[in-house]
């Protein structure tokens, strides 16, 4: 738990328990951000990848292999990776991009590279 | 399992490709006439997909210059700068690329792909950052494969994406060298370099750009969209090429960093292959003289470019975003793509076609590079090759027909 108080020390918030209180120097605000769910990253990632299923209708999971289950081409991959970055204020970096296989690692790396934040 | 099996998705689409009776990727020009005409399968054709924005090639000093040099030094160096050393040319050639910019170091190399490659590869080490454009050229591409850097991608000609990326590195150690292009070589699209050059600023980090297609073409003296921008003193690195503009082959960096020169020991791409001949040196040393003396040269271009984007606009074709030398026309799918260019072909024209996975966002373009030598009969009739084409192929519609109402 960790509060926020002004300068003559009287409580101006107290954030919840589980949340993260960061600095967004471009808005000057403290903003409030909760750790990253797992669930909210796969949905996410699901519904990105959705137009590329593949014809036989399996669905997507964690264990769908990417470039492999879909028909879905490097360059796309590369494409929807920057929209995910932005969505979830993470970089991945490219190297780190060509090794990832299936939805799982997709969504590990992306929890990981949050976390550390 | 054979070593060619893992190109069977590419074999297949190649296929695709060859079954039209040509093949794009294949073309023999039996005889290159002029700059803009050669013949291809026995038929005089014009050439809108060559990348020689002024017309050079044929250029009749630029044509001595070399012949001369043959003579005086021979067809080849028969090895790399530091194994067999600089000819004086090649230092010369280096002196005046620097001067044009107004910087103080330029390293010369074989191909502009070569100068990409190694500069970008070796600038930015382990613990160091590199970020590029979606768009980027290939050259650019292999370089991240290259280097040891941590390579991260921005949006295509999106500032506030690239001001994410390296706000998200947040206090990471490490240098960042931020990579841009002058010209889209698919869509003819320019950056917005002086927003990125503050974004860059804001981050301390270093720009280099790669001037390939508007070396010439931009900028009050043609040094391309960083002085077009106003912005060339904020470009830490400028990267070009000979092989467009200046009608021969080769690529340069320029710098005024005073510790440039290490590259000559460090960068691969330029220790490892033979320097560039003497007749080449000396037709891009003339070359680069045209440009400066012929500021005419980059006016008939562009108004060359509006001939071309505004004409085919007005036929109803879907092109890239702006006026550039390089106009894209947007196809609705590959196999479009290549039975236009075959119909084009046909009908003497000749351009490129473009289709993923080399093309951004998987679009099919023909790719149309235009030249100050073109003609405006050359521009006018291709124009209304496309658009009889485009009609044909149902890009287009038809000539509307209108419905007179009977009372």
């Amino acid at each position: 738990m960790s509060d926020i108080q002004n300068q003559n020390g009287e409580l101006l918030l107290r954030t919840a328990q589980n949340m993260i209180v960061e600095n967004d120097d471009v808005a000057d605000t403290l903003v409030l951000r909760r750790p990253l769910a797992r669930a909210e990253v796969m949905a996410e990632i699901c519904r990105q990848l959705e137009p590329f299923q593949a014809d036989d209708g399996r669905a997507i999971t964690g264990a769908t292999v990417i470039s492999k289950d879909l028909s879905i081409d490097s360059l796309a991959v590369m494409d929807m990776v920057m929209d995910l970055e932005d969505q979830f204020d993470v970089s991945i970096p490219m190297n780190v991009v060509a090794e990832i296989q299936t939805v799982d690692e997709l969504a590990d790396t992306i929890l990981a590279l949050s976390a550390r934040r | 399992m054979g070593l060619f099996d893992r190109h069977a998705g590419l074999l297949d689409a190649y296929r695709d490709v060859r079954t039209t009776g040509a093949d794009p990727f294949q073309i023999r020009m039996e005889r290159v006439l002029s700059p803009t005409e050669a013949i291809i399968n026995g038929k005089k054709t014009l050439l809108v997909g060559t990348n020689n924005y002024f017309g050079l090639t044929f250029d009749p000093s630029c044509m001595e210059a070399a012949i001369e040099a043959i003579r005086a030094e021979g067809t080849g160096t028969t090895g790399s700068r530091i194994a067999n050393g600089s000819y004086s040319e090649h230092v010369a050639l280096e002196q005046e690329i620097a001067e044009f910019y107004g910087k103080k170091h330029c390293m010369v190399f074989t191909t502009g792909y070569q100068a990409n490659l190694g500069v970008i590869s070796t600038l930015v080490g382990p613990d160091d950052f590199l970020l590029i454009d979606a768009d980027s050229h290939a050259s650019i591409y292999d370089a991240c494969k290259q280097t040891q850097a941590e390579v991260v991608r921005f949006k295509h000609n999106d500032p506030s994406s690239l001001d994410a990326r390296l706000r998200r590195l947040g206090d990471k150690p490490g240098n960042r060298l931020v990579v841009l292009e002058g010209i889209y070589s698919m869509l003819g699209d320019s950056a917005p370099l002086k927003e990125f050059v503050a974004v860059c600023k804001k981050y301390n980090a270093y720009v280099l750009i790669d001037e390939a297609h508007s070396l010439g073409a931009l900028g009050e003296h043609g040094r391309g969209l960083c002085e077009s921008t106003g912005v060339l003193d904020d470009c830490h690195f400028v990267v070009g090429t000979f092989s467009k503009t200046l009608g021969a082959i080769g690529g340069y960096c320029v710098s005024d960093d005073p510790d440039f020169d290490i590259l000559r020991v460090t960068t691969r791409s330029y220790m490892f292959t033979a320097s560039l001949p003497p007749s080449i040196v000396a037709s891009v040393r003339q070359a680069l003289r045209i440009v400066k003396a012929h500021p005419e040269l980059r006016t008939k271009l562009w108004d060359n470019v509006a001939a071309l984007y505004d004409g085919l606009a007005a036929k109803g074709f879907k092109l890239g975003p702006e006026h550039g030398p390089v106009v894209g026309v947007h196809l609705p799918d590959r196999m479009m793509a290549i039975g236009f260019w075959r119909a084009m072909l046909d009908a003497g024209i000749y351009v490129n076609v473009a289709v993923p996975p080399a093309t951004p966002n998987g679009v099919s373009l023909l790719r149309c590079s235009v030249s100050a030598a073109h003609t405006k009969e050359q521009l006018d009739h291709m124009i209304e090759v496309m658009a009889g084409i485009g009609r044909q192929l149902g890009v287009l519609s038809g000539p509307t027909l209108r419905v007179v109402s009977s009372r």
